[in-house]
């Protein structure tokens, strides 16, 4: 009778571990809520507020995501990550999508089996210093300390850019965004560097920001986006184009006010009937009601929206759209049509 | 006539093995066997299961590829350009300087700390207690941090430096204390320093001569030579004699302040600092506390012996104290040895990049190959603990109570 009982729970630990890999979907459904991996604090893009609520720019569309799938945009749990943890995390299914200033890179993408779906901030890599010491361009940062986040492409792009231009550098290996801001301040490093976006996220909460300029040097493409695990499409999905849809509402002039009155009865823009849901059965082809998008864009307000409350030139962190202007205005946001 | 019979042997039924005591222990042990080695297979089953079903598989092929990452101390070259095996190489190195020297240190001040608590000063001994308890009684990790803290926070930039700076180098200008790392001059060999380093090693081997020739004449004949003179003169005399001779061949380059930081000299780094100060204060409170127990295991009747025949206070330690205390110190003192240099792995906390920051980190990072990197992160730790143990038990075997 033992062996039967041995054998039986055998059984079910191997169909457990089968089962974990895939129906991402039925496990947040079976849940109720979201478990989102966030950055573990970057004004702007991930941070509790005062209230311990989180806020900000990925924080927004793990939101807009958990509206979408749950219809409650507060049914999110974040899991704040290092950047040594995050794709382990993902990997092993602690989290269901990590939004967190991820750069999709090839490896990533393939070798480590994630999928990257869509990109929410078009970035690069930066430097930061202070004025006083009188650099003007990274070319001039000969013999100096650098601090950087380890386990990130920066630490790589990094060590490619000083080799090709022949700068020596001493890099001074920091674990979190926060350790390295103190390391920063105290001056145990010249430089700070990391993507332009963190940095100005980091800059605006110092207390001279004045006395810190970012360098003009971007020497890298940082494309940050959600990544999910590999093997999930239906689940992939769901979070490309939700991001999608959020860009596309911005397209086409949907906002957290106006969606309400445009989802409630067709109206005569055909691309905004088959987001919104009042034309068509895009919802059930990924697994959700007519509804999602509409219930997304109300959650957060559209890809702008999102910006401009959380990065955007009003705000202390003070990022221009640029890159991330609609491809309409210049920029490199391009939603793929809904149909 | 009675006949002489053995006693019925009694057939073996399977039964015993359940309520026969002879053989209830060999049952035990077989069926735990089968169920450990269950449980492995499960495990390992598990594992590649849930590998597989992620899609990945297990190849070490990683290890030859280009790393990409810079590391900032390294004993040996290492460039970007290297492979993750360098880079895991560079970090072992890194490990291995810190948990010797971590030993050394923690040794020479456990030892102190720990005689000094047997003080017959009240006060001597009652800071010694103080020392021990605060040390062992909080986590490693806090005195890591707080030594770093000091550090980056207590010390000067390079750029106070500067003339009409705040700060200043120490000791005829030679040593800087900075927030990046003190600065300490570097040896510079120039033609004819290398029969000077001869010299001091054959004076080096010169002194243990000098002390097996003194023990074995005061075994002799009784009389007792200076050694701790001789020793003394013959270490520094002949080396210094020979320098001056090949025209002073070894100079000193001092850091300089050059560009944005001290350049020329040795850096050594705050988190290099900070890992070794702290894993050595910690681990030293638990050797204090190894090396009192060994003093008081030795009987009090040894001392009043050793006095009884006229033997001095300082040579009744070294000679009939020390000898017994280091065989109750010695198997105690392993164990701290292997906490200290597993410790090391602490060190991702400061950033310094031993092992478990550069193969258990940064290459686990860019490769995302956990599994292996961990594998292989284990398998170093384990090979280092066993080194040492055995070195160590090789060493208690000489001192140990010798029955003849």
């Amino acid at each position: 009778m033992n062996k039967k009982v041995f054998l039986g729970a055998l059984t079910v630990a191997g169909l457990a571990a089968g089962a974990s890999a895939a129906a991402t979907l039925d496990d947040v459904k079976a849940r109720g809520s979201l478990k989102c991996g966030s950055n573990e604090g970057l004004a702007g893009f991930a941070a509790p507020d005062a209230n311990g609520v989180w806020q900000g720019f990925d924080v927004s569309l793990c939101r807009a995501i958990a509206a979408a799938v749950l219809g409650d945009a507060q049914a999110v749990e974040f899991v704040p990550l290092t950047s040594q943890t995050r794709f382990t995390a993902l990997a092993a299914g602690e989290v269901d999508v990590l939004i967190r200033n991820s750069t999709w890179t090839f490896s990533r993408d393939t070798d480590l089996k994630l999928d990257f779906k869509g990109v929410n901030y078009y970035d690069g890599q930066g430097f930061m210093v202070r004025s006083d010491i009188g650099v003007s361009s990274a070319k001039e940062l000969d013999g100096t300390t650098v601090c950087i986040q380890t386990g990130t492409t920066t630490e790589l792009n990094l060590a490619d850019y000083f080799r090709v231009n022949n700068i020596s550098y001493e890099p001074v290996p920091v674990a979190t965004n926060a350790e390295g801001q103190q390391q920063y301040l105290a001056g145990a490093c010249d430089v700070y560097t990391t993507d332009i976006s963190g940095l100005a996220a980091t800059r605006a909460t110092f207390e001279n920001a004045s006395e810190h300029v970012i360098l003009p040097e971007v020497v890298s493409k940082e494309p940050l986006g959600p990544a999910v695990r590999h093997g999930d499409s239906e689940w992939g999905d769901i979070v490309g184009w939700t991001l999608s849809a959020l860009i596309a509402a911005e397209e086409y002039g949907v906002t957290s006010a106006n969606v309400s009155e445009l989802s409630a009865n067709p109206t005569a823009n055909p691309e905004i009937n088959r987001l919104l849901g009042t034309e068509g059965e895009l919802g059930a082809m990924i697994g959700l009601d007519k509804d999602w998008a509409a219930r997304a864009i109300a959650a957060v307000g559209n890809y702008g929206e999102v910006f401009e409350r959380n990065i955007g030139e009003a705000t202390p962190i003070g990022l221009a759209r640029g890159l991330n202007a609609q491809w309409t205005d210049g920029g490199l946001l391009y939603a793929a049509p809904f149909r | 006539m009675a006949e002489a019979t053995d006693p019925p042997r009694e057939s073996f039924r399977l039964s015993q093995l359940l309520y026969d005591a002879r053989y209830r222990s060999m049952t035990i042990q077989v069926v735990a066997a089968i169920l450990i080695m269950l449980l492995l297979v499960e495990l390992v089953d598990n594992t590649v299961t849930n590998l597989a079903a992620l899609g990945k598989d297990i190849r070490f092929g990683f290890l030859w590829s280009t790393a990409g990452y810079d590391i900032n101390q390294q004993l040996i070259p290492f460039t970007s350009q290297d492979t993750h095996a360098r880079a895991a190489v560079v970090g072992i190195l890194n490990t291995l300087v810190v948990a010797v020297l971590g030993c050394i240190l923690a040794t020479i001040i456990g030892v102190l700390a720990g005689v000094l608590r047997l003080s017959s000063n009240w006060l001597v001994a009652r800071i010694m207690t103080f020392y021990v308890e605060a040390m062992r009684n909080t986590p490693l990790l806090i005195w890591i941090l707080i030594v770093f803290a000091v550090m980056t926070e207590a010390t000067p930039q390079p750029r106070d430096f500067r003339e009409g700076g705040s700060a200043s180098l120490i000791l005829w200008d030679s040593v800087a204390i900075s927030n990046r790392g003190v600065y300490i001059p570097r040896p510079i060999w120039a033609e004819g320093s290398m029969l000077v380093v001869a010299v001091f090693i054959l004076s080096v081997i010169g002194i243990f001569i000098l002390r097996n020739v003194a023990r074995k004449r005061q075994q002799d004949t009784g009389q007792i030579l200076p050694v701790f003179r001789l020793s003394l003169a013959l270490f520094f005399l002949p080396t210094l004699l020979a320098y001056f001779v090949m025209g002073r061949p070894v100079t000193l380059e001092m850091p300089e302040l050059g560009g944005f930081n001290f350049a020329g000299g040795i850096q050594i780094r705050n988190s290099f600092i900070a890992l070794w100060l702290a894993l050595s204060l910690y681990t030293s409170a638990f050797i204090a506390e190894i090396v009192r127990s060994g003093i008081l295991a030795v009987s009090k009747g040894q001392t009043e012996a050793a006095f009884a025949l006229g033997i001095q206070p300082n040579r009744t330690m070294q000679l009939i104290i020390l000898p017994q205390a280091l065989r109750v110190i010695i198997p105690p003192l392993i164990s701290q040895y292997l906490n200290l240099t597993k410790n090391s792995s602490l060190a991702i906390a400061v950033g310094y990049m031993d092992v478990r920051s550069t193969l258990g980190g940064i290459t686990i990072n860019q490769t995302g190959r956990e599994l292996e990197g961990m594998l292989l992160l284990g398998i170093f730790y384990l090979i280092t603990s066993l080194i040492i143990s055995s070195a160590m038990n090789f060493y208690n075997s000489s001192v140990k109570l010798k029955e003849r």
